[in-house]
């Protein structure tokens, strides 16, 4: 396995090993890039993780201080805690249920297909969805996501099956077990899906793909990639020509490091891409690396989203098997006569006993709750899942008092949603409701939203640097040789779940950056 | 389907003194259960054993599941003893938490909350409390600490840990027999 010196300057170095930074350090190792990952979690294989709700959030979840602001319900529920993401080589792909879809053409169009919206700070993407065909194509086959590439989708478990046979008796269309990066068959040196249920808990058997145990270890084989884990990286520095020239981390023993680079990426998920940004501000930059359009931080998005939970007279045992075991895709589609722009997907969704007590109604008690939680045998659930409206005023900010054990200040989330989200969720809650009622459901529960897993926006893409943060390839529109990578490029959020489309820019952006590098641009 | 076997597991030890007790428990569980009713209160350190007596009456009332014997709640409630015994402010909070309670109850109905004899009667003394501190730290930790205990999980059904029996390939994710056919 590689190793490369502090004062090698002519490596990629990458903050984050998710499905952004993992996979753009494998694409440029394979690529013969020289590459370090910079990670600030512990690096935990598969067979170590555990099927235990709590445990296993205390193994991998990001539970360093944040606050948090806003009239969203998380801000009030879990104050400290905005977003449930992971701290761990691999990043989010540990956590992540495999959901692999394809955004809509209108979906990298929104401001010309929403039009002027008050309020959202709606862009269309510098890219189009025949642009990033063929990227998708590449993510899916390295993924492996279920009915594409010839893969069978996998096999509906029970609670997919009352999702299934509801949406049927209402006239949906689209439904099926869904495009998911989960071997329904032995694929890629990993075995197929054991119906373990504990997705959300990292995949001890290694279906799922995560860039834990596919890309990591693949870029390690070349010789090209060395990741280092427990590493948080803490400022990005530059030379007087605004140039990036490494990046200063703390290492396992709380030492500061200084990592020189030719090239920074950075893929730290959508709330500390850019608190590292902005903590790296500088007399050349004062508000932050890469922010002259003052956007870094802003759009903050992380779908709008519920849960409904349905009990029916007889058992479910909806845990058994895929977290996310099925769609409905037929209300993804933008249509303005239902009371708001965009879409939203339904996926089914399960949470064991303990989480089900801590996320279906926070703060509740009392019979009206302890009744719903004698039905959980005999429940079914669904997520719902939709496009949510930029706004500039979410954003991710420094926080003014708070700072983490290194000095840094912590990163504050603020939160509203747009009357557009607010609409689309009614709309969702009524319809999930309906899906379960059609198949004889004797009480529902709409959920409110867990805290964030889909962080998104927060560095977006533009073409013109003063609407946004990056380029089409990520680069930062005012800093060549430094990049983003992860979700907080997105300009808008789409429907579906982002991971496969952070996955395919991924793979883009090691094409762009080997060949920038390969004609000494950058 | 294959449906959960709901019967308890859980031994009574918990009512006991001594954890290496020899006594066959599901033997005697009942009248060890009641010959040393109210024990495990004696035990707290920092608490008093009203306290914490009252603090499983309000564990209760906070989470009313018929169906889960008391010894379920004491597990959730006894380390805030342990926590008390750390912590003076910690102490502070659910002594004077539950005084303030027994006083609500006692101006009300003459007796301290735990004698209150309807749960109706004691909620709504819980509710005049719920935006206490006291209120939100004892629920806040009861979520957890009532909801994640392993041995309560069969009694709804859930099953838990499965990646060691091969997850639920072969034992039924997909068992469900009464849907409506499409």
């Amino acid at each position: 396995m590689a190793k490369f010196d502090l004062n090698d300057s002519s490596v990629v170095v990458i903050v984050g090993s998710g499905a952004g930074g993992g996979t753009l350090g494998n694409e440029l190792a394979q690529k013969g890039v020289k590459v370090v990952i910079l990670e600030a979690g512990p690096r935990i294989e598969n067979q170590d993780f555990v099927n235990d709700e709590w445990e296993s959030f205390s193994q991998l979840a990001w539970t360093d201080a944040r606050t948090t602001s806003g009239t969203w319900r998380v801000a009030k529920d879990f104050s400290g805690l905005p977003a449930w993401i992971v701290k761990a080589v691999g990043g989010s792909t540990t956590h992540w249920a495999g959901a692999s879809l394809r955004f809509d053409e209108h979906e990298f169009r929104v401001k010309s297909t929403y039009g002027n919206i008050p309020g959202a700070n709606l862009l269309d993407w510098p890219v189009t969805l025949a642009e990033m065909e063929p990227w998708y194509a590449k993510a899916e086959n390295k993924m492996g996501v279920t009915r594409t590439n010839g893969i069978p989708g996998l096999p509906g478990n029970n609670n997919f099956k009352v999702l299934e046979a509801g949406a049927k008796k209402l006239g949906y269309k689209t439904v099926h077990t869904g495009n998911m990066a989960i071997n329904s068959q032995p694929r890629d040196g990993r075995g197929a899906c054991q119906q373990i249920g504990f997705c959300f808990q990292g995949c001890k058997s290694g279906a799922k793909w995560s860039t834990l145990y596919t890309e990591i270890p693949k870029g390690e084989a070349t010789g090209n990639l060395e990741v280092r884990p427990s590493s948080m990286a803490v400022k990005i520095e530059h030379d007087s020509s605004g140039k990036v020239t490494g990046v200063v981390y703390a290492d396992v023993t709380g030492a500061m490091q200084r990592q020189k680079a030719r090239i920074v990426a950075v893929a730290g998920n959508s709330i500390e891409s850019p608190r590292l940004l902005l903590n790296s501000a500088s007399t050349m930059f004062p508000d932050g690396l890469a922010n002259s359009s003052g956007q870094v931080g802003r759009n903050y998005m992380r779908h709008m989203t519920g849960s409904v939970y349905a009990v029916f007279e007889k058992s479910v045992h909806m845990y058994r098997g895929t977290t996310m075991a099925g769609i409905i895709r037929d209300e993804a589609v933008n249509n303005p006569k239902r009371g708001f722009v965009g879409g939203y997907e339904m996926e089914t969704l399960s949470i064991g006993l303990p989480f089900m007590a801590a996320f279906l109604n926070p703060g509740a008690w009392g019979r009206s709750f302890t009744s719903a939680l004698d039905g959980y045998p005999r429940m079914a659930g669904m997520w719902l899942v939709g496009e949510d409206m930029p706004q500039e005023t979410n954003r991710i900010t420094l926080d003014p008092v708070v700072k983490d054990k290194f000095g840094q200040p912590v990163a504050s989330v603020h939160f509203d949603d747009h009357p557009n989200d607010v609409a689309m969720r009614a709309h969702a809650y009524k319809q999930g409701a309906a899906v379960y009622d059609a198949v004889g459901a004797t009480v529902t529960y709409p959920t409110p939203p867990y805290p964030s897993t889909h962080n998104l926006g927060t560095n977006r893409m533009s073409e013109k640097p003063r609407d946004g943060v990056v380029n089409k390839f990520g680069q930062s529109h005012d800093v060549k040789n430094l990049f983003v990578s992860d979700g907080s490029q997105f300009t808008s959020g789409a429907a579906c779940n982002p991971t496969l489309t952070i996955v395919a820019l991924a793979i883009r952006q090691a094409d762009h950056i080997a060949g920038a590098m390969q004609k000494k641009e950058i | 389907m294959r449906e959960v076997d709901r019967r308890s597991k859980h031994s009574r030890r918990v009512f006991l003194k001594g954890a290496a007790t020899a006594v066959p428990v599901v033997t005697v569980a009942t009248s060890v259960a009641v010959s040393v009713e109210g024990a495990w209160a004696d035990d707290a350190s920092a608490l008093s054993p009203a306290t914490m007596k009252t603090l499983l009456k309000v564990a209760r009332d906070i989470y009313p599941h018929d169906v889960l014997g008391d010894s379920y709640y004491i597990t959730a409630i006894k380390p805030w003893d342990g926590k008390a015994a750390k912590d003076p402010a910690v102490k502070a909070l659910i002594s004077d938490g539950i005084s303030r309670l027994d006083q609500n109850a006692r101006d009300r109905h003459k007796v301290g909350y735990a004698e209150v004899p309807w749960e109706a009667d004691r909620v709504v003394l819980l509710k005049e409390i719920e935006g206490s501190d006291f209120f939100q730290k004892v629920r806040g930790d009861l979520v957890v600490s009532l909801y994640n205990q392993k041995e309560v999980w069969p009694r709804f059904g859930y099953e838990g840990s499965s990646a060691e029996h091969g997850g639920y390939i072969n034992r039924g994710f997909a068992d469900i027999d009464w849907l409506p056919k499409a």
